[in-house]
């Protein structure tokens, strides 16, 4: 059999194999790849730093675990960046399995601020079901739309919910999104209607569908995939996860540009043959 | 002489007294002095809103300058009359000139004042502003671009609409993912296996879901005239309920209200992932010889139709969610992109007012095209009038 | 009746919160304001109708032995065991310790980073199969491809630069690195592209909205006319 037909008639399964290896391989022994912040990513990091010290800033961290390699990264580096600033961070969910991922996430980087404490600092207000009818919901009065919070306290006795009212307390909003509701209805039902700045952390695949947000300025600032939430960590000269895993993304993306190019040939040899 | 000091007096203690209700607190030696008062202060209702807030704007103190250190703040304090009592409705940072009050009763005057505070003490405002009131608006002016464009559409929608049903049925070029939708399903029906519809993974509140359950009845209508069975697995329960009534009705219109079975039509999860595992298990297991998706996708769409190509199946696609239909394209024979998922229910039925419709739709979109080389025109001759009437609040 | 009545709360609700947009006068805004927290609430309760269908179609397949029913057993003790322990843990069921975050941490969690993670090898395997350059919107498609998904990560960097720095290859502007022609695609001709799908289909949500709201579309009611 020629090489060609040999590889038209490949079982995927080796692909799937190859693919799994060059993922794998970069997590055990990484190569330390250097990394460049693009722009979308430094105008995120230079929105969050342009907020005045000691603002109470919105964060909505809408994933599940499925989509946790992308996100957890974002929502670290990020609420990291807005506790460095001695912001106070409200934070809600709207999905509906993403809360304890998200406690988790924010408790692992509250306890490198031994200083913080939750209810005065940051405060989890959990989940609500009903997607974009809570933002909405939310415009109206945030602590009516969450009267408790993720540990079960009443948020109306919080310290850090004392002066939010509703989307005009906060001065920016941090969304880190993995796709509905998310970013799309964050812009359509609160950026647009009461103005508030907003910057976003979205999955890689998602990505290009908030470009004209960014380009019109109703988002500041993007994050896309695990390559923006490196890049982030870069720009704030931190090492996490997502770096560590852009080695594997690297040899990942040139294994599929291979697999374009090399089907491309095969399909080129076979028709020229037939030729 | 002093009765009548005293008494030419009065009205300015009494203002003064009124005005003052706030401490006057007199530094102690060696602190620094009582900064100068605010002053300018204006209030007025925020426009477009249910009546329930008032802006309030004025001028800092002269002694409020970088590196002064003179304020630290203001309050900002309200009385329903000019005399007090005075509540502080909020205390703002140094630098501030204004703020929205939306703690404000509607219909109601209030009174307003701004005091300045700093080490030195509180230096109450040397006048108040008032009466001003919220009040309520019947039309968001910000949103007459919106209002507009909305009018034309609908417009441009029910007048072809009503042509159409007046015999004037449009021209409608076709588009060969819905021809594709009869020939899978004949497919399906040669090779005595059944049909796999997805109605997207997102709840009824998502319209390409109600899109997606529309065409479904046409599709349950064709599988029940051929006699082959259809599988449909469904998030959420409201589509759930939905789906069931779809594909009993599309049994019913083929005359065949016996053939519908119950179990066709299946609940799974509103997972995301754990709906993939469902359904590339039925595609795996059950070999359905036609897929059809069509509604609202997530990263789960090449998972589905990868699978469903390692099956063997001819595949039909349809989404509204521009991040998916690469992988749609690329796995699956036929995809309908963005709006031809909206007007497949209008290609499969031929109602004339559906058709009607699609006409309408595009009359809107040549306004939109043209609105878009007139504004970028605009804007390179430095012309901001219609971009800032576009601009919505 | 029994279509009429829900046609024409339909349309009047349709209408309503249309105009809330509007109109911000009380009259309006506040009722509106109503039925969006109301669904919200009807949204919550969808999720017990859902369990109470789950439960009956799996019962069914169990009782009837349908193919692959010991597995229809394995979803139906999954569904009540998790439903069960988190009523009982009730508020704090996620907190740490409990059996609830215990089932998520170590089966939900996995389990769907399992799934998502898939998609890694079938993009692969859609790549070398389906990936074919037919036309010449093809070929610009690919290229285009190339250049994304090799700029948006470190080695398309190393490979431009070590390309540009090439004897035989003069030093080229940055510009023509791998990651600024990335940029450049996904603002400029990526977002031309997808502002026009966007605008397309959100006039597709309007005509289909507008067409539930006058009833024309009542498939979603029942399918009898």
């Amino acid at each position: 059999m020629a090489w060609h037909e040999t590889l038209e008639k490949l079982d995927r399964r080796w692909l799937f194999l190859i693919m799994g290896l060059l993922v794998a391989g970069p997590l055990v022994r990484p190569a330390g790849l250097p990394l460049k912040v693009s722009p979308p990513v430094q105008s995120f990091n230079d929105a969050i730093d342009k907020l005045p010290n000691g603002s109470t800033v919105l964060m909505s961290c809408d994933y599940d675990p499925s989509a946790r390699p992308e996100m957890v990264p974002m929502n670290r580096t990020a609420f990291r960046q807005l506790l460095s600033k001695d912001c106070r961070v409200v934070v809600t969910v709207l999905w509906n399995a993403g809360p304890g991922l998200v406690e988790e996430t924010l408790n692992d980087v509250a306890k490198e601020f031994p200083g913080k404490t939750y209810g005065v600092d940051w405060v989890n207000l959990g989940y609500k079901a009903g997607d974009d009818a809570v933002m909405v919901l939310m415009g109206q009065g945030i602590k009516n739309a969450f009267p408790r919070d993720y540990r079960g306290n009443d948020t109306a006795r919080l310290p850090i919910m004392q002066n939010v009212r509703d989307y005009s307390s906060f001065p920016m909003l941090v969304n880190i999104s993995a796709g509905f509701p998310g970013t799309k209805e964050w812009v359509q039902q609160v950026q647009s209607r009461f103005h508030l700045p907003m910057v976003a952390g979205v999955t890689a695949v998602s990505a290009p569908e908030y470009y004209p947000y960014l380009q019109s300025g109703q988002l500041r600032g993007l994050l896309g995939g695990m390559a923006g939430a490196a890049e982030y960590e870069k720009a704030r000269g931190e090492k996490g996860t997502a770096t560590k895993g852009m080695d594997a993304q690297s040899l990942a993306h040139v294994f599929v540009a291979l697999c374009i190019v090399l089907g491309n040939v095969v399909q080129w040899v076979k028709r020229r043959e037939a030729a | 002489m002093l009765a009548l000091a005293l008494l030419l007096a009065a009205p300015a203690l009494a203002h003064a007294a009124a005005a003052d209700s706030a401490t006057v607190t007199t530094p102690a030696p060696g602190t620094p002095p009582a900064p100068r008062p605010a002053s300018g202060l204006v209030g007025a209702d925020v426009p477009n809103d249910a009546g329930k807030a008032i802006r309030l704007d004025w001028r800092a103190s002269p002694d409020d300058t970088a590196g002064a250190r003179l304020v630290t703040g203001y309050h900002l304090a309200r009385a329903t009359s000019p005399g007090g009592p005075w509540t502080v409705v909020d205390s703002l940072a140094a630098g501030t000139v204004g703020k929205t009050d939306e703690t404000v009763d509607r219909g109601k005057d209030y009174f307003y004042r701004v005091d300045a505070v700093g080490p030195g003490g509180l230096t109450p405002a040397g006048s108040v502003t008032g009466p001003v009131h919220a009040a309520s608006q019947w039309f968001n002016t910000t949103r007459w671009s919106v209002f507009t464009a909305m009018a034309l559409f609908f417009g441009f929608v029910l007048y072809y609409m009503s042509s159409a049903r007046a015999g004037k049925k449009p021209f409608v070029r076709r588009i060969p993912g819905i021809d594709a939708i009869e020939e899978a399903i004949g497919r399906a029906t040669e090779m005595g296996r059944s049909v796999l519809y997805v109605p997207g993974i997102q709840d009824i509140s998502d319209i390409q879901t109600v899109a997606g359950l529309v065409i479904l009845e046409s599709v349950a209508k064709l599988t029940a005239k051929y006699e082959t069975p259809i599988t449909v697995p469904v998030t959420y329960p409201i589509p759930f309920t939905i789906a069931e009534e779809m594909v009993k009705a599309g049994h019913l219109h083929a005359g065949r209200p016996e053939s519908y079975d119950p179990n066709s039509v299946r609940f799974v999860s509103p997972g995301q992932f754990a709906y993939v595992a469902t359904v590339t298990g039925i595609m795996l297991r059950d070999r359905p010889a036609a897929h059809i998706f069509m509604g609202s996708f997530f990263a789960e769409s090449l998972l589905l139709a990868e699978t469903g190509f390692a099956t063997g199946a001819i595949q039909v696609a349809g989404t509204a969610n521009v991040h998916q239909l690469p992988f749609f394209v690329v796995a699956c024979d036929y995809t309908l992109i963005g709006e031809e998922l909206y007007a497949a229910s209008a290609y499969l039925s031929g109602e004339p007012r559906l058709v009607g419709g699609l006409k309408g739709a595009d009359l809107m979109k040549l306004i939109i095209i043209t609105a878009v080389i007139v504004g970028c025109v605009l804007e390179t001759l430095h012309l901001h009038g219609l971009t800032l009437w576009m601009t919505t609040q | 009746m029994k279509r009429e009545v829900p046609l024409f709360l339909t349309a009047v609700i349709g209408v309503f919160m249309i105009l809330s947009f509007f109109v911000p006068h009380q009259w309006v805004s506040v009722p509106a304001d109503f039925l969006q927290a109301s669904a919200v609430i009807l949204v919550a309760f969808g999720y017990v109708l859902g369990g109470a269908n789950a439960l009956r179609v799996n019962f069914d397949a169990i009782y009837k032995r349908s193919p692959g029913w010991p597995y229809k057993i394995v979803l139906v003790v999954s569904l009540i065991t998790t439903v069960v322990v988190g009523a009982i843990e009730g508020r704090t069921f996620l907190n740490e310790h409990m059996r609830s975050k215990w089932i998520y941490d170590w089966i939900y969690s996995p389990m769907s980073s399992t799934m998502f993670s898939l998609l890694a090898f079938f993009i692969a395997s859609a790549a070398f199969r389906a990936f074919r350059i037919r036309t010449v919107e093809a070929g610009l498609l690919a290229v285009a491809a190339l250049i994304v998904m090799l700029g948006r990560v470190p080695l398309g960097d190393l490979l431009s630069d070590w390309l540009f720095q090439a004897k035989w290859l003069p030093g080229a502007p940055h510009t023509l690195h791998l990651s600024s022609l990335q940029e450049w695609i996904m603002d400029v001709p990526q977002n031309t592209a997808k502002r026009a799908i966007l605008i397309g289909a959100a006039l597709g949500v309007m005509a289909t909205g507008l067409r539930v709201i006058l009833g024309i579309e009542r498939a979603y009611l029942s399918g009898e006319d």
